[in-house]
């Protein structure tokens, strides 16, 4: 553990970020590192509870007690092995990760947790800095190939835990860059690229594949695919979007996020980007108050637009936790992204009855809402009409995209619109496997890792007929 | 005799204690006052025998005489020749015609066999009358053997009659003659003749008439009162046995005997014709541990050795830390530890044969033995004033000494002290000379160069294969290494058993440390190590029976863990005679399940081939681990190695030395070692830690924690010597399978059976893969997971979601989420788990007692207030409260204002008192101010230790309710120092009722094997309430060690309480009450159905109030403001008295479901309905290993039904010395005026003074009546407890000698005593009163004119006290109050001294070396202590005027510069703190 008293000494060190005034005049992180001794400091706070519940809340099962003690000992190394151990990409879970881990973190019962996700990243940029992030190719090929669908992070974790069991893996990405979501759904000011970057090319030279361009039941078909290769997984992720049921919802000026968002990370990339969607000088409203508008909000003001209006449906969450809401679960509080903490506003419990313009939108039509048995429902006499002339659509994900799949197989999907599968990852049809937002439905980047890398131990398992020998994150005792 | 075993029952768990005395003619003459005197001292020791269900069937009782000739010449019906002539014995036959006849045939022939003639036979006349109907129903013929001697000197004729004596017991046996087994020979000697039976000890003289005669007599008489802790029928069991009559408990008797086995092949003596085989086994399994003793010292005495010779060598006094022993002395002690290991254990021995009689003491003085010498006889008992001498005839009073012999010379009329024995012992043989000549030392030994360590990966595969996990090196290895001391933790374990577990646990996690409770003491292994010992030898053991040169001819170690460098030497010495040689554990990878036991069979035969070719130094060694070589696992090896040597009878022949990687831990340790290994090298972990931190200082540092942890093991067991703990086996394994056990693990329990070889190796071939699989991916060793929950490790009962449900529901009031968290934790997996209750007709839920009733029968665990906060404790105790259940204060005190009701009617009191070893707080107030008082014996998470509250966590607010010092650091003593066997506990429990005589009295103990016949001894004692602890819970802070391997699950422990209580008939007189892991409404029925009538819940209680199972209650630092005292931390303090109560509601709710399935209205309906349990057929294969039918064993018999309580007993002493000094001085509601009263006093008043106190703290208050306002002045010997709990205003003064338990827990009254008047004695120089005086005293005065015995002022913290003199280990522990000591101190005064001060009179100027010094300072007086010290002297002349001290006064000057002043130096800090104001009063 850290030191005994230390969680009473030193106070929780939030993540030191530049200046709102200075992030906004261009799309790079702005989350500064701690430095060594702050580091241990902070892993110092942890208490290396008799029951860790940040272990048990991060969906990867990382050894939270375990590398803040070395980390508190001085051994960064130690430190990142243990992490390395349940998280094979800690430099992405320490940038976007929401920390579940933390909000478990028994210090969080008086809100102030350790900083795990920081010295998270921290550990991982430590390790890069220093070489140890370098190529462990297996010692030996087993034989096996498998193909992973997708290179979003379920993908590219099922595909570095199944190299390193020995298995040739090939990911096939549709789009011309590897990352997925990860690339071209999260702000750079988020995630570099160039993270993702060197990821893949050291995931490269482990021996590791990737076709890009690729779209398979398109480009090939599935039944091809799997017919070369002893076993394949569905990473496709949840792309299908939750579209707006409003009359006028085609004017143009309505656009979905994921387009926007896309468009200013190729832009940051250096691609040409034809029919840009700008905010510069305009009003911008965002619908849906999730993570994904909060990443437009913090795009559009980094565009210049004139004003920017998040819009949430839901009444807005209690500044504290309700009864029913104990800790360690996942606190459903109102909580204020970093894109927030830079400017616009937010709105809650608003729908919208229609858009306004007639060549291009000029804005909405908004009314109240209220809860009701489960149901929300407008109240009378509440309706206002907001001037906008760029309408973003952030109201989260139905699904995965099953259309080109279920032509070819007889892929059964859930209620939810998911593909179904076993507890061992495994579809109707033997050998086909999937993992990801493609079967959990869209959800945190720390949750597709996770089930991409439960998926390999089960894939492994299933090529070899006997127990795994990679690593899994353990039972899952959640508490709801 | 005994019954067989049946359940979880074991006969062999029996225990007894006694009491003993001898009276003895110093005059040459045998005359019938003699056996008078003794039966009349023995009617006094009545309070130390004890009754069963019956109250007129005793446990035994007897007596030993010389032959007493005149008479039998007049009685026997046949011819007697001359004394020595001819031998009688006392036979008990079987009272069937046919089964006796057959009996006596097989004795005349073996009497003529060995060339002896029969003489005759005697009808013993005896009258049954007053005997109770279970001795009458077990009662035997009991007859008389005349034995006429044939051709052979007085002294051969005594072996052969052993031969006679054991062959017949061995042939009538096998014959099956005698099915009942009444056959038994009391005594077969031509010098001592024992009447003995299952009877009291007041009905001894009237049942054999022939002790009444007056033409009855004898030069000695040797008498004994048996206290069992059970009542099956046992006249064999009665004592004195042939030679010994005992007063305690030998606990290594399973190692001993199993010695002796092992030198078989070397028990050769020229005394005896033929071979001792054909009289195997020497040693009778099934005999008592006093019988065994008996057995061993007949052996020896009659191959040569003089009785205390045999004595010395089988108990022999603690020589290892002494300096100050006489070097021959020392050379004596020295050499015979080489031929024999102690038989070890608390032990008042009187032993005779028909010249001698003589008595000793354990090494630690653990029993009590007081003597008074006149002219012409001497008495010694274990209590005092048990004759009547009057003052002017005594010459002497003494009291035994630990580790002193006193013998009698009956025919010279001498008596001879221990140094004259001794002298007379060490001077035989020149036994310095051989040791100088023979014993090899390690550092004499040529250097050689150790195996290259391991490191990196190869390492890391190794530790993987082995077992290790990361939490090993971290929690384990890291504080030994670094800090040098076993890691502690917190809140007990809730991982499953080896049995249970998937994780591949090793084989030392099959098993579980035994531990003392109640029968005998644990020891303190760090504030009496000059009792203990480490050191161990190694090599070939030579013919017990001789003495030579070349017995001492061994490698002598001062411990038994050996760095490389020591091992290197060992292997390859080869001075003198030693012949080393290794033989590895390895074994095939690929071999099939069978490979293991294949393996280790040829193991076996490769040792004992070893042996035969000369080898007498082996090697056990795992070392060379690699993809093809599985290890044996070296527990296994070393055990089965061990009994097999034994079997075959060479075990002595060889050393056995064990190189292994699979031991890192003290647990580790000490199973090689109690297996029969006498050194270990723990290789790997050695390598780990040189790898890790710089060995020249991390090895010292680990082995000396492995040795100090070491240390504790043996003493949680009250065992002294390793020597005595090896291969004694005082383990208990669970989940392996019994016939494995009985053939490599000989003797060990194993009572549900378990996994075999296959798993075993199936385990093993895991573990190795963790290291050596081909593809294994990953870097780090496996995360463990059981000292704390992680995803990837050992299951956890409480986790992330159990804990999150339980709080989410006792705080939303959801029982969904309860139905969860119960659904979570019931399918845990526990042994309960495979308990299922059988549904039989439902009915409505309405017809079920309400959840209110069932409420009523729950309790809190002891929590003391001080390991817990105020705020949490006061929480519990007010839900408790509400509920109508019972919350237990734990073992702090408690702040009298909580008897107090809130305004809103809440009572924040514990009405649960405990009554700990440690007595912190344990004021008169204290004890009439509960409802239950709770002797807690033993705790679940440590069983057999004691604790320490570290001085940070005294605040002033605690240290006022502990009666302490803020800032002091508090010790708990791993004994209770009253209790050292079961008569001891039936004092205790005696003080408590006559102090409290409303409250119920409670038990506590820990599950073990033999926890039934414990309870059945708490019952005899007296105790209302039995509590049975499972060996998991455990709230409080302890060795990581003991929360994981000492004790076993409460439904093991409860399963035999209930089965030995109802064979005892026992049952219906008290209630049993379980806890330890409590948690679900299934646990309370599963329990309920097992027998318990009351549950006991801590860590759930404590979750429901906000504990997070941080484990960090040792630390101080609980986020949680439960367990921790820090300000900060209890600000942080959520938890509401509605969520405990919620909790124990919903669990009430739950049983009420429950019930109602079964169809059942009560929870007293389903009390001890076993037949509605049905052990499930688990598919797990581990699981499935399991036989649980014991747990649910009923047992058969005559007075079995009783399934719970009926109903308490009414106790109440009406005859107690109090009731009329309360009649006479209590007058009306008002405080009395002054009064003083006389009485005389005889020991068997006992506890004299506590119910009055009682009486006055319940009407006055704490305060009492003021200064002196009731005066008694007695006369006479004092039974136990004189003066205990004594109030304010209080005065008691005695003229005579009071026994043991002077002045336990004064509280403000004053005890003076002194020598009658007439007395010529100097007063010094006598003992006047016993063993732990003043124990755990917290205010008062008391003055000495006399020397008082072991342990004086043990746990003072506050009492004011004057004494002449005093034995071992004075004022330990103590922290307050001032002891002013005028003369000699024992050994080790002041260990474990944190508070108060004490002044010396050290006239030679040597009681510094008495001292056990650490963290105390000695100095001269200061003038304030002048003023102090003289003032106390003073009172002293005033109360006892005492010679001595009216010499001190009137020569003060000179005298006060002898005075050495003893006080702690960290008290000395707390009180100059205390002064400048820096420890704020806290709030």
């Amino acid at each position: 553990m850290g030191r005994r008293d230390g969680f009473l000494i030193w106070p929780r060190e939030p993540a030191a970020a530049r200046p709102v005034s200075e992030r906004l005049s261009d799309h790079h992180e702005f989350v500064e590192a701690l430095g060594a001794e702050q580091r241990t400091q902070q892993a110092g706070r942890c208490m290396d509870c008799g029951i860790p519940f940040c272990h048990q809340g991060c969906p990867l099962g990382n050894r939270i007690p375990d590398f803040n003690h070395k980390l508190w000992q001085g051994d960064l190394r130690a430190a990142w092995e243990i992490l390395k151990e349940t998280n094979g990409f800690p430099e992405f879970t320490g940038r976007i990760c929401p920390a579940p881990c933390e909000a478990a973190c028994v210090l969080a019962i008086d809100k102030a947790p350790v900083t795990i996700e920081l010295i998270e990243k921290e550990l991982a940029d430590e390790a890069f800095r220093h070489g140890w992030e370098v190529p462990r190719p297996p010692p030996r090929r087993t034989g096996r190939r498998v193909a992973v669908v997708g290179s979003g992070p379920a993908g590219l974790s099922a595909a570095d835990q199944l190299n390193r069991a020995g298995h040739t893996v090939v990911v096939f990405e549709k789009a011309d860059r590897i990352g997925g979501l990860l690339r071209y759904g999260i702000p750079d000011f988020k995630l570099e690229k160039p993270v993702i970057d060197r990821r893949v090319a050291l995931l490269e030279a482990e021996g590791i594949t990737f076709r890009t361009g690729i779209d398979i039941g398109r480009t090939l078909t599935w039944t091809d695919l799997r017919a070369a290769h002893d076993a394949v997984l569905i990473c496709i992720g949840a792309e299908r979007a939750r579209r707006l049921e409003a009359p006028g919802a085609d004017l143009p000026g309505v656009h979905p996020a994921m387009d926007y968002l896309t468009q200013q990370n190729r832009q940051n990339a250096g691609e040409t980007v034809p029919d840009r969607i700008h905010a510069a000088g305009r009003h911008v409203v965002i619908l849906g108050g999730g993570d994904t508008g909060s990443d437009c909000l913090g795009t559009a003001l980094r565009q210049g637009a004139a004003s920017v209006t998040q819009v949430e449906i839901l009444p807005e969450p209690p500044a504290d936790r309700a009864a029913t809401n104990p800790w360690p679960r996942w606190p459903l509080v109102r909580r204020r992204s970093s894109s927030q903490e830079e400017g616009g506003q937010q709105q809650f419990a608003l729908q919208t009855r229609r858009l306004v313009g007639d060549t291009h939108l000029t804005g909405l039509e908004l009314e109240a809402v209220r809860p009701d048995g489960g149901r929300l429902i407008p109240v009378e006499g509440t309706g206002q009409h907001w001037h906008a002339d760029l309408l973003l659509l952030a109201m989260g994900f139905l699904g995965p995209e099953l259309h080109d799949l279920q032509k070819e197989f007889a892929l059964a999907a859930t209620a939810r619109g998911t593909i179904a599968v076993d507890p061992h990852f495994a579809t109707a049809i033997p050998g086909l496997f999937a993992a990801g937002d493609a079967v959990r439905g869209a959800s945190l980047v720390v949750h597709a890792l996770s089930q991409g890398r439960e998926c390999a131990a089960a894939v492994d398992a299933w090529l070899r007929g006997r127990p795994s020998v990679l690593p899994t994150r353990g039972v899952d005792l959640s508490f709801g | 005799m005994r019954p067989e075993p049946f359940g979880l029952y074991n006969p062999v768990h029996e225990h007894d204690a006694c009491g003993v005395a001898f009276v003895a003619d110093l005059q040459g003459r045998r005359p019938h006052g003699t056996v008078h005197t003794a039966l009349e001292v023995l009617e006094r020791l009545a309070h130390r025998g004890a009754a069963g269900r019956d109250p007129r069937t005793g446990d035994g009782a007897g007596i030993l005489v010389q032959v007493p000739h005149a008479y039998l010449a007049e009685v026997a019906g046949c011819a007697l020749p001359p004394p020595g002539d001819y031998a009688v014995g006392t036979v008990f036959l079987p009272p069937e015609p046919a089964a006796q006849a057959a009996c006596i045939a097989l004795i005349e022939a073996g009497v003529v066999a060995e060339g002896q003639t029969v003489l005759g036979w005697r009808d013993v006349p005896v009258d049954a009358r007053a005997l109770g109907a279970e001795a009458l129903a077990s009662m035997p013929r009991i007859r008389q053997l005349f034995v006429g001697r044939q051709r052979c000197v007085p002294s051969a004729f005594e072996r052969r009659l052993f031969v006679i004596r054991r062959t017949l017991e061995l042939r009538i046996r096998a014959a099956g003659v005698d099915p009942q087994r009444h056959f038994h020979i009391a005594s077969l000697s031509a010098e001592t003749l024992v009447y003995k039976g299952m009877l009291l000890g007041s009905q001894l003289r009237g049942f054999f008439p022939d002790l009444s005669d007056p033409r009855f007599g004898s030069g000695l008489a040797v008498v004994h009162a048996r206290f069992s802790t059970n009542t099956f029928p046992s006249w064999a069991r009665a004592q004195p046995l042939r030679y010994v009559a005992h007063n305690g408990e030998i606990n290594t008797v399973a190692g001993n005997r199993g010695w002796m086995e092992a030198r078989r092949r070397q028990l050769l003596s020229s005394r005896f014709d033929g071979s001792l085989d054909d009289l195997w086994p020497i040693i009778d399994p099934e005999g008592s541990d006093s019988a065994q003793f008996d057995n061993l010292l007949e052996l020896l005495h009659l191959a040569g050795r003089t009785l205390p010779q045999a004595i010395s060598l089988m108990i022999p006094e603690a020589w290892e830390h002494d300096p100050s022993l006489d070097p021959a002395r020392r050379a004596l002690l020295a050499y015979s530890a080489a031929l024999m290991e102690p038989w070890d254990g608390p032990a008042a021995m009187v032993f005779a044969n028909g010249h001698h009689v003589g008595a000793t003491l354990d090494r630690n003085g653990l029993r009590p033995a007081r003597w008074v010498l006149t002219r012409d006889r001497v008495v010694l008992a274990s209590e005092c004033g048990v004759v009547d001498v009057p003052v002017g005839e005594v010459l002497a009073r003494g009291r035994l000494e630990p580790g002193r012999i006193f013998l009698v010379d009956l025919e010279t009329g001498r008596v001879l002290m221990d140094g004259d024995v001794k002298a007379e012992l060490a001077t035989r043989q020149p036994y310095g000379r051989w040791l100088a000549r023979n014993v090899i030392h390690l550092d004499a030994l040529p250097a050689v160069a150790p195996p290259t360590p391991l490191t990196g990966r190869a390492q890391l595969r190794q530790l993987s294969a082995f077992g290790y996990a990361e939490e090993d090196l971290d929690l384990i290895l890291a504080p030994m290494a670094l800090e040098g001391h076993e890691p502690v933790g917190s809140m007990g374990n809730d991982t499953p058993l080896a049995v249970l577990s998937r994780k591949a646990p090793i084989l030392f996690d099959y098993f579980h440390q035994a531990f003392a409770q109640v029968t005998n003491p644990p020891i303190d292994p760090i504030r009496e190590r000059v009792v203990m010992s480490l050191a161990t030898a190694v090599g070939p053991e030579g013919n017990p029976f001789e003495e030579t040169a070349e017995q001492c001819h061994q490698l002598v170690l001062e411990g038994p863990v050996l760095t490389p460098e020591a091992l290197a030497r060992i292997r390859v010495v080869e001075a003198g005679a030693f012949v080393p040689r290794t033989l590895s554990l390895l074994y095939p990878a690929e071999a099939q399940p069978e490979g293991m036991e294949a393996a280790l069979e040829a193991l076996l035969v490769a040792a004992a081939a070893a042996v035969d070719e000369g080898v007498n130094l082996v090697v056990l060694s795992d070392r060379g681990v690699d993809s093809e070589h599985l290890p044996l696992p070296a527990l296994l090896a070393v055990a089965a190695v061990h009994h097999h040597l034994v079997r075959v009878g060479c075990r002595t022949q060889v050393g056995l030395v064990v190189e292994t990687a699979a031991a890192w831990q003290v647990h580790h340790i000490a199973l090689l070692v109690g297996f029969g290994a006498a050194a270990v090298h723990p290789w790997l972990a050695m390598d780990a830690i040189a790898e890790r931190w710089p060995a020249t200082e991390s090895i010292p540092r680990y082995i000396a924690s492995l040795e100090q942890g070491l240390l504790k093991v043996m003493s949680k067991m009250g065992v002294s010597t390793l020597q005595s703990y090896r291969g004694a086996g005082l383990f208990e394994a669970v989940g392996l399978d019994a016939a494995l056990v009985a053939r490599h693990f000989t003797g060990t329990s194993t009572r549900l059976g378990g996994v075999g070889f296959g798993v075993l190796h199936a385990e093993t071939v895991e573990r190795h893969a963790r290291g050596f699989a081909e593809d294994a991916v990953g870097s780090v060793l496996p995360v463990g997971g059981k000292y704390r929950w992680r995803r990837q490790g050992e299951h956890h009962q409480w986790n992330p979601r159990t804990v999150a449900l339980l709080q989410a529901a006792v705080r939303q009031g959801d029982a969904a989420l309860f139905a969860e968290y119960e659904a979570a934790l019931d399918a845990g997996p526990e042994l309960r788990g495979f308990l299922l209750p059988q549904a039989g007709t439902p009915i409505p839920l309405a017809e079920v007692e309400s959840a209110a009733a069932i409420a009523r029968r729950f309790v809190t665990g002891a929590m003391s207030f001080g390991s817990i906060s105020a705020e949490a404790h006061e929480t519990l105790a007010i839900a408790m409260n509400r509920l109508g259940g019972r919350s237990n204060s734990g073992e702090g005190g408690e702040e009298p204002h909580r008897q107090v009701l809130d305004p809103n009617g809440d009572s924040r009191k514990s009405s649960i008192r405990q009554v700990a070893s440690a007595r912190f707080g344990v004021t008169t107030e204290y004890l009439v101010q509960a409802e239950d008082l709770q002797i807690k014996i033993a705790q679940g998470a440590k069983p057999g230790e004691g604790g320490q509250l570290p001085g940070d966590k005294v605040d002033a607010r605690i240290a006022r309710v502990r009666c302490s010092t803020p800032g002091v650091t508090l010790i708990s003593p791993p004994p209770h120092h009253d209790i050292y066997s079961i008569e001891d506990l039936a004092q205790l429990i005696y003080d408590l009722r006559a102090v409290n005589p409303h409250a119920r009295i409670s038990v506590k103990l820990v599950a073990q094997a033999g926890i039934g016949t414990v309870a059945a001894g708490v019952a005899k004692a007296g105790a209302d309430v039995v509590v049975v602890a499972g060996g998991n819970g455990g709230t409080g802070a302890s060795p990581l060690s003991s929360i994981q391997h000492a004790g076993v699950p409460w439904e093991m422990g409860l399963a035999e309480v209930q089965q030995v209580l109802r064979f005892n008939g026992l049952r219906d007189r008290i209630r049993v009450q379980v806890d330890g892991g409590l948690r679900t409404g299934r646990d309370v029925v599963v329990a309920a159905l097992l027998g318990a009538e009351e549950f006991g819940f801590a860590t759930a209680a404590l979750i429901s109030e906000g504990c997070l199972l941080l484990r960090k209650c040792h630390q101080n630092t609980c986020s949680t403001g439960i367990a921790t005292q820090d300000p900060r931390l209890r600000a942080r303090f959520t938890g509401k008295v509605e969520h405990v109560v919620q909790f124990f509601m919903f669990v009430a709710d739950s049983v009420r479901q429950r019930l109602a399935a079964l169809g059942l209205r009560s929870l007293e309906e389903a009390i001890g309905r076993v037949d509605r349990l049905a052990a499930a057929a688990p598919q797990d294969e581990k699981a499935h290993a399991l036989d649980l039918a014991p747990l649910l064993a009923e047992p058969r018999g005559p007075h079995t039904t009783a399934r719970f309580c009926t109903g308490f007993v009414e106790r109440d002493d009406k005859r107690h010395l109090d009731v009329g000094l309360i009649a006479e001085a209590l007058v009306g509601p008002h405080k009395p005026p002054r009064v003083e009263l006389t009485r005389t006093i005889r020991n068997t008043d006992r506890a004299v003074g506590a119910r009055l106190s009682g009486e006055i703290v319940r009407r006055f208050g704490a305060e009492g009546l003021g200064e002196d306002r009731i005066v008694v002045d007695f006369q006479g010997s004092a039974g136990q407890s004189f003066g205990a709990f004594l109030a304010p205003g209080v005065t008691f003064r005695l003229a005579g000698e009071t026994n043991d338990g002077l002045g336990k827990g004064l509280s403000g009254g004053r005890i003076a005593v002194f020598p009658p008047a007439g007395s010529t004695l100097t007063s010094e120089e006598q003992v006047i009163t016993g063993n732990a005086a003043l124990y755990g005293a917290t205010r008062g005065e008391a003055y000495l004119s006399g020397r008082a015995g072991e342990r004086f002022a043990v746990r003072n913290s506050g009492a004011r006290a004057v004494v002449e003199g005093l034995g071992q280990h004075g004022c330990e522990y103590m922290t307050g109050g001032v002891v002013v000591v005028l003369g000699l101190t024992g050994r080790n005064f002041a260990a474990g001294m944190s508070g108060g001060v004490a002044y010396v009179f050290d006239e030679q100027g040597d009681f510094a070396s008495r001292c056990n010094r650490s963290g105390l300072e000695l100095s001269e007086l200061a003038d304030g202590d002048t003023w102090v010290v003289r003032m106390l002297i003073q009172n002293h002349v005033r109360f006892t005027k005492s010679p001595l001290g009216q010499r001190l006064i009137t020569h003060w000057a000179r005298v006060r510069e002898q005075f050495v002043k003893v006080m702690p130096v960290e008290y000395r800090r707390a009180l100059e703190l205390q002064r400048t104001g820096d420890l704020k009063e806290a709030s």
